[in-house]
């Protein structure tokens, strides 16, 4: 039973169905406390619907979804603020939850803007306002996070670091983590369960075995996959150019 | 008691005391109509409120009542048709707005019995407010406000960002579907002193000019509810002093307030260069 205590979400078959066709299908995986589980694929492959689906944003149209997260919090992967909202980064941090400016610089201080507080949130950078959106993410001390890209726009020595805060994050608020990333190397390296998603799930499982995999050798191309293990072409399926399966392989 | 009863018993006292009330109400949901882009909203709402003061002069209802009742059916029918047809969400607010407007009109048509100033329905008049106007707009003022405080955060929050807001437990789909009947309460509240062609400028002009001038949105939301409260003022005593209309009056001097706050902007704009 201690397995099941520290389950978060349990979808079961699950999928999206919007104008006339799916979304997603078929989607089954489990996310528990201080295990991370990454989302690969390509574009348009359902990763953010499979995203906004366990946080109930969207309703999944078949199967069934458990969840028993208390606090959710989310990384969009994309946000426009208006200019008519006149708001500074310490205003954002507290949108959804009541924290004081001392949980909020101890969050900043950790993706490395704690001196943005005062600022105009319409005039950051793009990678700044990258890392004060996963810092309000963090501030809410969630016991199930969601990252949909979270470091597009940072630059390279703040990517690493921010990965391996994700890593420590998950550990210290022992924290549930669904990340969706294209960073092969860092989603290879440090999580403990890969999805790989095209339409529908193609491939899953840990790291390792994910690399040995047909399906991802197909997605991903054999040059990500040897950097890791032995290329064995093994296919059971391959896919039309919308991503559809056929199964004549 | 003896100084308030001469006090309510000045016309223009009860004037100003009604106006001020509106604008602290208009304020923080004045903010709220500008973030969310729903100025075009705010005009559907007033102009069916005229179908709602002429069913209230039909059937002898409370004409702030009966104006809540039109305004809320017509924002809930606009939700519905959303869903239905693939029309753009202006495209539908014109709609409902000018048929609603149109069949107040034919209605009027109706009720020869009844003499009917049409102009201060279009326009308002706050001269005339008596003291139970009064207790209504604070009374139903302070419900407003005291709602609007309790979803605040959600509403806000789904302001910002729909997704995250949702994602994170605020229930933004009751949240909004409460600021909608709000806003049809503000409506109702202010549609004999302001009227319904004038209403969406109290909600939106002092919000704009405090977007001019503030950073965040608490600051915002307080130099709204201030530069409402200090245009109703300003705009009574300009009526009175020179004997215009006074609901376009009040208008007039938020519009001036409008041009002053750009100002900043531009000293602002000149600086950064």
């Amino acid at each position: 039973m201690a397995e099941n205590n520290n389950l978060l979400v349990k979808l079961d078959n699950c999928g999206v169905y919007k104008s006339s066709k799916w979304i997603v299908r078929g989607i089954s995986l489990e996310i528990h406390k201080g295990k991370i589980v990454t989302l690969i694929g390509p574009n348009g492959s359902g990763k953010t619907t499979s995203a906004k689906m366990i946080l109930k944003i969207l309703k999944s149209d078949e199967g069934q979804i458990k969840n028993f997260a208390s606090k959710m919090a989310y990384v969009p992967q994309k946000i426009n603020i208006d200019w008519t909202m006149p708001l500074r980064v310490v205003d954002f941090m507290k949108l959804t939850s009541h924290i004081n400016n001392l949980e909020i610089v101890d969050a900043l201080k950790l993706t490395g803007v704690d001196n943005l507080l005062y600022n105009d949130i319409h005039n950051l950078s793009g990678g700044e306002f990258q890392r004060v959106l996963i810092a309000r993410a963090i501030a809410k001390k969630p016991d199930l996070l969601v990252l949909d890209e979270p470091v597009q726009g940072v630059d390279f020595n703040g990517e690493i670091a921010l990965y391996n805060l994700i890593k420590k994050i998950c550990s210290t608020l022992n924290c549930g983590i669904l990340l969706i990333s294209h960073d092969l190397h860092f989603v290879m390296s440090a999580t403990d369960h890969v999805i790989c998603l095209n339409g529908h799930i193609c491939c899953s499982g840990t790291p390792r075995s994910i690399v040995k995999n047909s399906a991802y050798i197909e997605l991903f191309g054999e040059h990500n996959a040897t950097t890791l293990s032995l290329y064995q072409h093994n296919h059971d399926h391959s896919h039309e150019t919308d991503g559809r399966v056929t199964n004549n392989v | 008691m003896g100084e308030l009863q001469i006090m309510f018993d000045d016309f223009f006292t009860r004037a100003l005391i009604a106006g001020i009330g509106i604008a602290i109400i208009a304020g923080p949901l004045g903010c709220l109509v500008i973030w969310r882009r729903l100025s075009y909203f705010g005009d559907t709402l007033s102009h069916s409120a005229l179908l709602g003061v002429t069913l209230a002069y039909s059937f002898s209802f409370n004409i702030t009542f009966s104006v809540f009742i039109i305004s809320a059916v017509v924002a809930l029918l606009l939700i519905n048709l959303q869903k239905r047809t693939k029309l753009a969400g202006d495209s539908l607010l014109g709609l409902l707005a000018h048929s609603t407007l149109a069949i107040g009109l034919v209605l009027i048509g109706f009720l020869t019995s009844i003499r009917f100033d049409l102009m201060g329905l279009l326009f308002g008049d706050i001269l005339a407010v008596d003291v139970e106007d009064i207790t209504i707009v604070y009374l139903g003022g302070a419900a407003i406000l005291l709602i609007l405080y309790f979803i605040w955060k959600s509403l806000f929050s789904a302001t910002v960002n729909y997704d995250l807001s949702a994602a994170e437990g605020m229930r933004p789909e009751v949240s909004n579907f409460i600021f909608t009947l709000l806003l049809a309460g503000v409506i109702a509240l202010s549609i004999k002193m302001i009227g319904a062609l004038l209403i969406t400028g109290l909600l939106l002009i002092p919000a704009a000019i405090a977007r001019n001038i503030s950073s965040s949105p608490r600051q915002m939301v307080i130099i709204a509810t201030l530069a409402g409260v200090i245009s109703v003022i300003a705009g009574l005593f300009v009526s009175l002093e020179i004997n215009t209309s006074s609901g376009p009056s009040i208008i007039v001097v938020a519009l001036l307030l409008f041009i002053i706050s750009l100002i900043p902007l531009e000293i602002k704009g000149q600086l950064q260069k």
